[in-house]
């Protein structure tokens, strides 16, 4: 009974945000959600989170309920929760399913790579905390350092083709099409996707990377270091203006791709790399 | 494997009989109490003993007590107990069957054929009419793991059977084939899939019973439960298969009927454990084999322990997989093979010069 009721419930989707401004022992499942908490000033009510909650550093120190896909429903039942905050996304169903059937609250925070994605999901989670005066003061806040960076980005000239290099297997390159956070970040700061025709994050033929043509390489930080040279020697990239001028920008991944707190940052310190290498 | 066959069973059949028979005995003992161990041990503090004074004292339990036994616990071990007793007993049937030692359920095809049902479901289900979506809900995945198994063993037994008469040989060798083919028809899954459906298809081959929900038991039971009961009644007419088929046919055996059952039986049996648990390696190769070492080949004990061995194992497994990094989980694939690896090797090194396979 427990559980039909939790699968409908489940069925039913996510219901218009709830409030829980006495939740006391929350979980925040997913990196960008767990940085919103945190910017809230509310990060004392926080009693676990997923493996890509990596920032703040602080937020280390969290007990880990697993990798936010593969949530453990009795793992996530044994810290004792009140409130599990979930980026869109967060599962398996079943496990959803469970946590449900045990009468734990669940609110999921909407996704999406744009600036007004950034807003509603700090709103989404301020509003959750019982604190939406905190999250409208936040929210501005962000908005208003996007959209300062986004008119320094205007007045650049010609829009730079960059390339983003998710990783490097046995010399092939996992680049970013399009519907991806990493599209998303080109979007802001002006920069077009140099590779065009591809959906999601994919390995590409090295002939796809030459004819890309792209000005810039970027990577994530947490993958550059060893594959830098290796990205910069990589014969299909030194075919680009970006192999030939070895132009690579690396960024924290979250910052850069989480669509949270910090994306005004990014597009600002992104945009800055871009105009520096530019020359 | 033949010859081993046929010494083991010559040398003292008497003494070897009494000790399968206490082996049997022992690995009962084993598998209840591994049971309880998974029903007591968990990342939650919920305790199985207090649970049950309570009820007895006529008190009620916490909603999250509840869940956490009731609901997560009891359906997690029903179902490890189902698919460890049906991997390892098809494992066993298998390599009786082929003669051949490196024989598991995925020599018949139900592995990847299920593989293929399961990432064709996480990559293509949102293209589904919104109808059957909905109607099976988070069951596709198991759903479409179950109807692969099933149609690549159809069509691999198919393929190998003429006139009346399934040749072992070319199952083997058609199995390769159709392994390819389903390999490369899962390869363009994973390359049109989504960076969360990569992520899904990766945990999924990696295996786990943190899913198991009571619908899953209920489904997989049947299935599993009569493939394994079915079973034992082979175990006279593998004993004679390890002479050879023609052999075999000669002591009248009925070969065909029996290659078409176990077959059937196996995929059923496997094809559900995959469908609700993923890919968990190992058990069934593995299992047997250490038994075979332990008890000898006799395919009356031989089948019977390694379902009961097998069921024990993965229990322990997954208690290991729910607690040794809490409160997240470890994928209890890499528990079976982290553990089972090394220790298989032990016994091969200490049993080197007794037994060449």
């Amino acid at each position: 009974m427990i559980r039909l009721a939790a699968l409908c419930a489940f069925l039913a989707g996510p219901a218009l945000a709830d409030a829980y401004p006495n939740a006391q022992r929350i979980i925040s499942v997913g990196g960008s959600v767990t940085e919103i908490v945190y910017a809230l000033g509310e990060q004392d009510r926080l009693v676990g989170r997923d493996t890509t909650s990596s920032y703040p550093v602080a937020a280390r120190a969290l007990p880990d309920v697993g990798y936010m896909r593969r949530l453990s429903p009795e793992g996530v039942l044994s810290i004792n929760p009140d409130l599990v905050l979930a980026e869109e996304g967060a599962g398996p169903p079943e496990t959803i399913a469970l946590l449900q059937g045990a009468a734990l609250p669940m609110e999921t925070i909407p996704g999406g790579y744009d600036r007004d994605a950034v807003g509603a999901k700090i709103f989404s989670v301020a509003q959750a905390l019982g604190v939406p005066e905190k999250g409208r003061a936040l929210s501005q806040q962000v908005l208003a350092e996007i959209d300062a960076a986004l008119t320094e980005v205007a007045q650049q000239t010609r829009p730079p083709r960059v390339l983003f290099v998710l990783s490097m297997q046995g010399g092939r390159i996992m680049a970013a099409g399009a519907n991806t956070s990493a599209q998303g970040i080109l979007n802001l700061v002006g920069a077009q996707n140099a590779l065009s025709g591809v959906d999601g994050y994919k390995l590409v033929t090295d002939e796809a990377i030459a004819n890309s043509q792209a000005d810039v390489i970027l990577m994530m930080d947490r993958n550059a270091g060893r594959h830098q040279a290796d990205v910069l020697r990589h014969p299909a990239i030194l075919t680009t203006p970006a192999g030939v001028n070895q132009r690579l920008i690396r960024m924290d991944g979250l910052k850069l791709l989480g669509f949270s707190v910090r994306t005004g940052t990014a597009v600002r310190e992104l945009s800055a790399a871009l105009t520096q290498v530019q020359g | 494997m033949a010859d081993l066959v046929v010494h083991a069973g010559l040398q003292a059949p008497g003494s070897r009989a009494n000790g399968a028979r206490l082996l049997t005995l022992l690995l009962l003992v084993a598998l209840v109490g591994a049971s309880l161990m998974s029903l007591a041990i968990g990342a939650s503090g919920t305790s199985l003993w207090r649970a049950f004074n309570d009820l007895v004292s006529g008190q009620s339990l916490s909603l999250r007590d509840q869940v956490v036994l009731w609901d997560i616990r009891v359906p997690r071990t029903v179902l490890g107990v189902l698919v460890g007793a049906s991997l390892a007993m098809s494992g066993a049937v298998l390599q009786g069957l082929f003669r051949n030692p490196l024989a598991d359920p995925g020599i018949v095809g139900v592995s990847s054929g299920a593989g293929l049902g399961a990432i064709s479901a996480i990559v293509l289900g949102s293209f589904l009419p919104a109808v059957l979506a909905e109607r099976l809900g988070y069951y596709l995945v198991p759903v479409a793991a179950f109807l692969g198994g099933w149609a690549s063993t159809l069509v691999l037994y198919g393929i190998s059977t003429r006139k009346g008469r399934t040749s072992v040989g070319t199952m083997l060798l058609a199995g390769i084939a159709l392994g390819a083919l389903t390999g490369a028809l899962s390869g363009i899954m994973v390359y049109v899939a989504d960076d969360q459906q990569l992520r899904d298809l990766t945990f999924w081959g990696m295996g786990s019973l943190a899913g198991a929900t009571w619908t899953k038991v209920i489904a997989a039971t049947p299935l599993i439960m009569v493939a394994m009961l079915g079973t034992p009644f082979l175990a006279r007419a593998l004993n004679g298969l390890s002479l050879g088929e023609a052999s075999a046919a000669h002591i009248g055996i009925p070969v065909q009927r029996m290659k078409r059952l176990a077959i059937l039986a196996v995929a059923a049996a496997t094809g559900a454990s995959v469908a609700v648990s993923g890919g968990i390696g190992f058990v069934g190769i593995v299992v047997p084999h250490l038994l075979r070492l332990m008890v000898g080949p006799d395919h009356r004990y031989l089948l019977i322990n390694s379902g009961l061995l097998g069921a024990a194992l993965l229990l322990i497994a997954d208690v290991i997989s729910r607690t040794i990094i809490a409160p997240a989980e470890l994928p209890i694939g890499i528990v079976t093979a982290t553990l089972g690896g090394p220790f298989f090797l032990w016994i091969l090194l200490r049993q080197r010069g007794l037994v060449d396979m």
